[in-house]
């Protein structure tokens, strides 16, 4: 550079340092004002699930660390439970970690209720996004009769919990309508295995609507001419499903998948009705509701050690697939 | 022949074979197009077809397996209709409740993911971490506290109580389908609007939003199915009031000439005229879940 | 900054909602109050409780009765009173309770002691349910309604009803192709613990000693009473799908004309004699259970009704009490309508009765020698403790002995051990 050129990069530079603080305190200024604009814009849904589901979460907290009245001893003259409520601090917790119980108690069930849990997860969710994404394609095409296809798939999400519940346990029978098409004689709710392909393969049916819907959103906002252009550039199919398609419905595939995840971790209805929580079917959900007819604060505990299970696999999952929702840039798509 | 009309000759020869391969090719990937679907269609509807089946069934062939109708009647439809069931109440309260569910849900839903998407501020993380921490507390546990807290304010056994935990729980879905929405909308053109003269929220309603269309529709029938859906704690806090349980309530209320008796055939019958207004909604909704972006918004 | 002011305000929101929860008056009402009352019940399945109603509110009109219906559950019906009585609502003033849930509802302090002013004459009624509805020395129930097992046979094929579980296994060889010889119910729920309940009585066992309170079940009769049912299924005199059967599938079983033998409660008479698809309708009898060396004992079902201690009109309530267990409800209503059995032993002994339902005779013996499920405030886990062994020793992968050890030490820990 010569000394004019250099001078002039000089003044060029001042000058373009100092739109860049003009920009910064631009950028500030209007973070300001978004700040505020945003907490408004939030506040009511923050304020309705702190009310909502903030509340019974302290309560239960507040519940596990106290004497549960059923656990308080029995007045032996009246026959009546003694008062419980003095603080007992982790007791309840540590029970459920550590029982020793007897086969056939509560306390026994919660490391098979977290296997079971885990499991009903992991095979579930990994059916219902291949099933998903496949039945999103397929919506997603230009065909004649596609509102009856989208509308036959939407079924199964459509149908209320309890009735699909019942539906199942009919067809499960051993001598329901499934063993009577398939030829088969297996007894689905009579042995551990069979009784959790039954609950996995009704929720399957149930919730891989759910996953293909979002993800079908997702693929509406992917633009044809990039499809187009990678054709020309001589890609095949799976190429451009993997290349082009997962990528960009990716932030709507892991919305589904997380969401999936912490409803499944959650399940109760279907194998509550389908098996009763028989042959190793207890989720976490199930155990709860069985120790609430015993003990309520151990109940309570259960549940927020449930929480905390579901908190960490979040945490997890969000972690490993970034899954980022915050973005506040648009996302330029490159061609 | 000239070069060129050898040219022509040749590829007038070569062409169809060329043609047919192609033509091949592409019947062989329709036809399994086709059957992926006809396979997928037949999965969603075949245990649908069976609950219809069932719902014209009489009552003492409940366990009856031949997959055509046979005993028809429709005493089932007749009997869920009758007397104590209050079931048309119940779908009149269900529908009620999933449409407020619903109204609420995209408002509260949409303005809060808008700032999630749009907006730059400080606790952003905290704030997805606590919504998304809503959707994370088994429903079982939240039974006893809201029954308590709604008793108290004497709220049992009204629309409110039903309306107000079914929003709590649709809500987070709601957010994280809506912000991740609208982090993928092109924010040139509210940009663009605004240097037009609009303000950021005309911006927003007339640009963004239309743009964002699939996504709402999408996180509305989520909503709404999920209002619908919900059992555990409209059965507690409706309270066996027939003129707010929804219809989730009302089918555990079917019951055969005896408690032990599962009456299945009502509970199909019941689960038939549940899913068809649904699915006529989504047939006239379909159209609006599946529009891309329009044409022209986008290119630059 | 802004967002902690959000977080001040739903905070304050909270813990005033807290507060005004913790605040709600719980004054226990007095006894003696006169008024309106709502009587709480289950699905009304057979129909009886109109009726019954409308008469009482007739006789009474300024202390009229509601009848609230819960679902058909029994699942259900427990939590949803365990729920209001929790919450202390004076709006359930009567509760029907199953006999299994009267123990753990008096002992947690929700129910009106059935004595003094409220105290009820049993003379007049049959000793099992008398025996269900009482904890403690004291009754805390009216029974009102009551079941007990019975035994269903293919008089077809077996013209004298076994009496002996070895006469039953004999009598197997009778069945025609295609059939199994004995069912009952053993998914893993309540009707499991009936079943095998009663298999332990009917070989001289017990589950708790008569303090009701110290298990006694890992003894050498009540493992014989248990391997009754085992071997059926390891021998294949139970045929194997019946490890998912409640009542109606088994029911169903008998009626299509599969089972030999069916141990289920009084309700199928009306639909083995009157469903359209009966194959057994003129083809079966009735009789009490077998024992391990003669007849063997029913378990009690039934409802009984209870006071709530939150009702404001307990006076009513009482009286509402005494009408359904008069002579005339009894045999009219709940028997000739409801086709439940009742509790007064007079209706037994009616003509016409016995004449619409004539395995009457059997029942009244079935219910008065029925011995109860134990009577304890933690009967959840103690059935919790049974279905779930007595399941496992179903299915052959737990030994009946460590079953029995298990219920054992399971009775042991539910009561605070």
């Amino acid at each position: 550079m010569t000394a004019a050129t250099g001078e002039k990069a000089g003044q060029e530079g001042q000058v373009g340092a100092g739109r860049e603080r003009e920009r910064r305190r631009r950028r500030a200024r209007a973070s300001q004002g978004d700040s505020r604009l945003a907490w408004r814009l939030i506040a009511p849904t923050i304020i309705l699930l702190i009310v909502v589901i903030g509340y019974p979460v302290v309560y239960a907290v507040v519940k596990s660390l106290q004497l549960d009245k059923a656990d308080a001893g029995i007045n032996p003259s009246t026959g009546f439970f003694q008062q419980g409520g003095k603080f007992v601090g982790l007791k309840y917790y540590r029970y459920w970690f550590n029982c020793n119980c007897p086969n056939g108690t509560n306390g026994h069930e919660f490391w098979p209720a977290v296997q079971t849990t885990v499991i009903f997860t992991v095979i579930t969710v990994i059916f219902e996004v291949v099933l998903g994404t496949m039945m999103a394609l397929v919506m997603h095409r230009a065909f004649k009769g596609r509102a009856i296809v989208r509308a036959a798939i939407l079924v199964p999400w459509a149908i209320p919990t309890a009735v699909t519940a019942r539906l199942w346990e009919y067809m499960f029978q051993p001598h329901g309508v499934v063993n009577s098409v398939f030829g088969t004689s297996i007894i689905w709710t009579g042995s551990v295995w069979p009784a959790r392909w039954a609950v996995m393969i009704g929720d399957i049916w149930k919730t891989t609507p759910f996953i293909a819907l979002l993800v079908l959103a997702g693929l509406q906002v992917i633009p044809d001419e990039l499809y187009e252009s990678a054709r020309v550039d001589g890609a095949n199919a799976w190429q451009r499903f993997v290349r082009i398609t997962l990528p960009l419905v990716k932030p709507a595939l892991l919305v589904a998948v997380l969401f999936r995840v912490l409803d499944v971790l959650r399940i109760f209805d279907l194998p509550y009705i389908l098996t009763h929580g028989a042959n190793q079917t207890t989720t976490l959900s199930i155990l709860a509701v069985n120790e609430l007819r015993s003990s309520q604060n151990a109940a309570a505990a259960l549940s927020t050690i449930t929480f905390l299970f579901i908190f960490l696999v979040a945490f997890v999952l969000v972690k490993i697939f970034s899954v980022n929702v915050v973005q506040t840039q648009a996302r330029t798509v490159k061609a | 022949m000239t070069a060129a009309t050898q040219a022509a000759t040749t590829s007038a020869v070569e062409l169809p074979k060329v043609r047919r391969r192609r033509r091949w090719r592409f019947n062989m990937r329709a036809v399994g197009r086709t059957l992926g679907m006809v396979i997928i269609v037949v999965w969603c509807l075949a245990p649908f077809y069976w609950m219809v089946v069932t719902s014209f069934r009489q009552v003492d062939y409940t366990y009856d397996n031949a997959l055509l109708p046979k005993h028809v009647t429709f005493d089932n439809y007749k009997a869920i209709f009758q007397g104590n069931n209050h079931f048309g109440r119940a779908l009149i309260n269900s529908v009620i409740i999933g449409t407020v569910v619903t109204v609420f849900a995209m408002i509260v839903g949409v303005t809060c993911a808008y700032a999630i998407a749009r907006l730059h501020f400080r606790g952003k993380f905290a704030v997805l971490g606590l919504i998304l921490a809503a959707s994370m507390f088994p429903g079982v546990a939240l039974v006893t506290p809201l029954f308590q807290f709604f008793t108290n304010i004497h709220w049992l056994g009204t629309y409110q109580a039903l309306i107000i935990p079914d929003l709590s729980f649709a809500l987070p879905l709601c957010v994280y389908v809506l912000a991740s929405f609208f982090t993928q909308m092109p924010w040139d053109l509210e940009q663009a609007a605004k240097v037009d003269g609009a303000s950021p929220g005309q911006a927003f309603r007339l640009v963004i939003l239309p743009l964002a269309a699939p996504g709402l529709f999408t996180a509305a029938i989520l909503v709404f199915l999920s209002a619908w859906n919900e059992f555990l704690l409209a059965s507690q806090l409706s309270n066996g009031n027939p003129n707010v349980a929804p219809v989730t309530y009302a089918i555990a209320f079917f019951s055969g000439s005896d408690p032990r008796i599962v009456p299945y055939t009502s509970i199909m019958a019941a689960g038939v005229i549940i899913t068809i207004p649904l699915v006529i909604v989504v047939l006239l909704f379909q159209r609006r879940i599946i529009s891309g972006l329009t044409a022209g918004g986008v290119k630059g | 900054m802004h967002y902690r002011r959000v977080l001040v305000v739903a905070v304050a929101a909270v813990t005033t909602v807290g507060l005004a929860a913790g605040c709600s008056s719980s004054k226990k009402s007095g006894g003696g109050g006169r008024g309106p009352i709502t009587f709480v019940t289950g699905k009304d399945t057979s129909g009886v409780w109109p009726a019954i109603a409308n008469q009482w509110n007739a006789a009474h009109p300024n202390e009229k009765v509601t009848v609230k219906q819960q679902s058909d559950q029994a699942d259900q019906q427990h939590d949803d009173i365990v729920q209001h009585m929790q919450a202390k609502d004076p709006g359930y003033d009567i509760v029907t309770v199953d006999v299994i849930w009267t123990a753990e509802f008096a002992a947690k302090g929700w129910l009106v002691p059935l004595k003094g002013q409220y105290a009820i004459d049993t003379s007049p009624m049959l000793g099992g349910p008398v025996k269900a509805a009482t904890y403690n020395g004291t009754m805390y129930a009216a029974p009102f309604a009551s079941d007990g097992g019975l035994l269903y046979y293919r008089k077809d094929l077996v013209p004298t009803a076994p009496t002996t579980w070895s006469e039953l296994i004999s009598d197997c060889a009778k069945k025609t192709s295609g059939m199994g010889c004995y069912g009952g119910q053993f998914s893993q729920y309540e009707g499991l613990t009936c079943n095998a309940v009663e298999s332990i009585y009917g070989a001289g066992g017990t589950v708790v000693k008569s303090d009701g309170k110290t298990p006694d079940v890992n003894t050498p009769q009540a493992a014989e009473g248990l391997n009754f049912l085992v071997n059926g299924f390891k021998q294949g005199y139970i045929p194997k799908e019946a490890i998912t059967w409640t009542e109606e599938p088994s029911r169903e079983a008998f009626q299509s004309g599969k089972l030999l033998f069916l141990r289920n409660w009084p309700y199928v008479y009306a639909h083995l004699t009157g469903d359209a698809n009966s194959q057994v309708k003129d083809k079966f009898g009735v009789a009490p259970l077998p024992g391990s060396s003669g007849l063997g004992t029913s378990t009690l079902g039934g409802h009984s009704a209870a006071i709530s201690v939150y009702s404001k009109h307990q006076g009513t309530a009482f009286d509402f009490l005494k009408f359904i267990e008069t002579p005339d409800i009894q045999l009219n209503q709940f028997l000739k309508v409801g086709t439940l059995a009742p509790v007064l032993k007079a209706p037994y002994t009616d003509p016409t009765a016995i004449a619409k339902f004539p395995y009457l005779p059997t029942l009244q013996k079935s219910i008065d020698t029925a011995i109860p499920r134990p009577v304890s405030p933690f009967y959840p886990a103690i059935t919790q403790s049974i279905q779930t062994n007595v399941y496992q020793a179903l299915q052959g992968s737990l030994p009946v002995q460590s079953a029995l050890q298990n219920i054992q030490a399971g009775i042991t820990k539910a009561a605070g051990g």
